[in-house]
């Protein structure tokens, strides 16, 4: 089933006959009807669709911030349909680095402290807490900006804090929702370009966009329609619109 | 989270908008800044009260002629027969548990030395009066029971007409005229303050019988006395020797055992539970004056919390995405609240105290701001916090991260 990555024993990600209904009145929404994949550990994976294909409430399974009507979905193993509402943030907080589209750091504090905004919310507590947002500060590039406040900060630069919050919790996944939405093109690339060295080093990386340019920088693409996965195939170079 | 984390987090929040948070809490600020200054007028006045009536002594009697019934009107307060000499030599000699007792008689007089005059009060007392009274001399002697009953002209001046009539000088010995009698200082009174709005040490203190004769103008039998003093042994108890006291006064008296008393005795004792049943008001006044502003200030906090919370419904969905579990984000916004309140608790506090400071000052009124009000004005804005802040936090601590963070 994988097209790209290292095989190994246990999936960081594992969709069984995924599905997912919503309840709007008397009418039942199927947002995802029997998705079943593996990501592996290593991977680097887009997963694109047009909007209300299912692909964000694919993404907010994968993120552990909702849990599959039927069917199952295993982060590192665990079940997360099994969890209740603090042992999924608990999830989220070690194994899950979110990365989003309007970056959502906190205004009016420091670099620094945004990045270690998900340790302050981890059990057992670290010590070196300072130390660690200091050495993903400088894995981003931003060594000599940790003290700015948002405001302060490029788009670009706001999307690095971001997606050095979301490693400094070492997690098994950074999950990117559309994270080139809101930059121009040449930033773009340097966050896509991010992502990439990244995933080189080994990280697992997904990431949900309606780009083929920007799904074209993944090595697997996952494609979602009308809440089925009609695509999944190895990424080789630029992706064009005859091609999927 | 740690609680140091809670509360930068919390600064952070109230900083974004200092005018608003300022606002929000003038309810507790003006709260706990009126409870502060009500409290610190009200326990000025009662300490205030409460050294005149130490200084009046707790384990008198006083004892008045009353009023009488005749035929069917009833006079006013002295129209009864007046106390005698004799009254006061039956209660001397009948009742027990008596340390002391005086008869004394008052009357307004001017005084005179050389140029120099005062209108003062005057006392006409038994030499026991300064037993009874317990009130020491600040210089030269008190007449003795002899002195006193042989009509001899001697004064013992209070320290406010010694200094009136005197200045530094010293008294003793000089004559001064008292509604033009002539009589000699023996000795001077130490200070005593102020009661019941009066100068205490504005009086001069005479023989009894010499003021009856010289100064008091008619008296109705040859032997009258205004009041009689009594001073209780401790080891008695105070009801039971004023329970004797009327016994041997209904018999001298010849009452009949079923007809009023002519006559009343007082004791400080009463005047004691009168205030602290009047202490006793003011406090329930007070603390429902502080409940009701607290109140009104906790509603104010917890529609601001509401407000900020949907404000930050994104950022609400941030942290949770990140792994913010719902205690951490209940605990947020209750430390946010609570700070919020305790700010404003301890603005009200200083306010308080300002005004207290200044009142005291311009009116001269003693303020007293005990610790025990600080500590609940503390405690008590702390717990508007939590009580007003929970139902924000809550909320904030439901919200569904999915919404939240697509909220706009």
């Amino acid at each position: 089933m994988t097209a790209a990555g290292i095989a190994s024993p246990v999936p960081v990600v594992a969709a069984r006959n995924l599905c997912k209904t919503y309840q709007l009145g008397e009418q039942s929404v199927h947002a995802l009807r029997e998705v079943s994949f593996d990501i592996q550990r290593g991977e680097f994976v887009a997963i694109m669709g047009p909007s209300g294909s299912g692909k964000s409430t694919l993404m907010n399974m994968i993120g552990a911030l909702d849990v599959p009507s039927s069917g199952q979905l295993l982060i590192d193993g665990t079940d997360i349909g099994t969890l209740d509402r603090d042992q999924l943030a608990a999830l989220r907080n070690h194994t899950i680095g979110f990365v989003f589209q309007q970056f959502n750091l906190l205004a009016r504090t420091s670099a620094l402290d945004n990045v270690k905004l998900p340790l302050t919310y981890s059990r057992p507590r670290r010590a070196d807490a300072t130390d660690i947002a200091r050495s993903c500060l400088e894995k981003v590039g931003l060594a000599e900006r940790m003290d700015h406040v948002p405001s302060q900060l490029s788009g670009g630069q706001q999307q690095r804090v971001a997606i050095a919050r979301a490693l400094v919790n070492s997690p098994s996944i950074i999950l990117a929702d559309e994270p080139t939405g809101a930059l121009d093109s040449a930033t773009s690339l340097e966050i896509l370009q991010l992502f990439e060295s990244l995933n080189a080093q080994g990280m697992t990386v997904i990431m949900v966009t309606h780009e083929l340019d920007v799904a074209s920088h993944a090595r697997r693409l996952l494609r979602v329609k009308d809440g089925r996965l009609v695509e999944d195939r190895a990424v080789n170079g630029a992706l064009t619109e005859h091609q999927s | 989270m740690t609680l140091a984390e809670l509360i930068a987090t919390a600064m952070v929040a109230l900083r974004r908008n200092v005018l608003r948070s300022v606002l929000t809490t003038l309810g507790i600020i003006i709260g706990v800044g009126s409870v502060i200054v009500m409290s610190a007028i009200g326990s000025g006045a009662s300490k205030q009260i409460d050294a005149q009536i130490a200084s009046l002594g707790t384990n008198q009697l006083t004892i008045f002629p009353g009023s009488m019934n005749v035929g069917g009107r009833q006079g006013g307060a002295g129209s009864a027969p007046p106390l005698t000499e004799k009254d006061l030599r039956a209660i001397r000699e009948n009742v027990t548990g008596i340390d002391a007792a005086a008869g004394n008689m008052n009357s307004g007089a001017t005084v005179v030395v050389g140029n120099v005059n005062w209108v003062t009060q005057i006392n006409g007392s038994s030499a026991e009066v300064q037993t009874v009274r317990d009130w020491p001399l600040k210089s030269g002697r008190f007449y003795d029971a002899l002195e006193a009953s042989s009509g001899r002209k001697l004064a013992v001046l209070g320290s406010t007409v010694a200094r009136e009539l005197f200045g530094e000088a010293d008294p003793l010995g000089t004559m001064v005229r008292i509604n033009n009698v002539p009589f000699q200082v023996i000795g001077v009174l130490s200070e005593k303050g102020q009661a019941g709005g009066r100068d205490q040490d504005d009086v001069v203190i005479l023989p009894l019988s010499t003021a009856r004769s010289r100064l008091m103008g008619r008296v109705r039998v040859p032997d009258e006395i205004g009041q009689i003093l009594v001073k209780v042994d401790d080891r008695y108890e105070l009801s039971e020797v004023q329970a004797d006291i009327e016994r041997v006064l209904r018999q001298r008296r010849r009452i009949a055992p079923n007809a009023t008393d002519n006559f009343m005795v007082r004791n400080f004792a009463e005047f004691l539970a009168t205030r602290n049943a009047t202490t006793r008001t003011l406090g329930l006044l007070l603390a429902s004056t502080a409940a009701i502003s607290l109140i009104v200030g906790g509603i104010g906090i917890m529609n601001i919390m509401l407000v900020s919370v949907t404000e930050r419904t994104r950022e609400i969905g941030l942290r949770m995405a990140i792994g913010a579990s719902g205690a951490d984000i209940l605990g947020q916004f209750l430390t946010e609240a609570v700070l919020l309140c305790m700010a404003g608790g301890f603005l009200g506090l200083v306010l308080g105290a300002g005004i207290a400071i200044v009142i005291s000052t311009l009116f001269a009124w003693p303020v007293y701001i005990s610790p025990g009000v600080v500590l609940m004005a503390i405690m008590a804005s702390a717990s508007v916090g939590v009580i007003f802040g929970f139902v924000p936090a809550r909320r904030a601590s439901q919200l569904n991260p999915i919404e939240a963070l697509r909220y706009e």
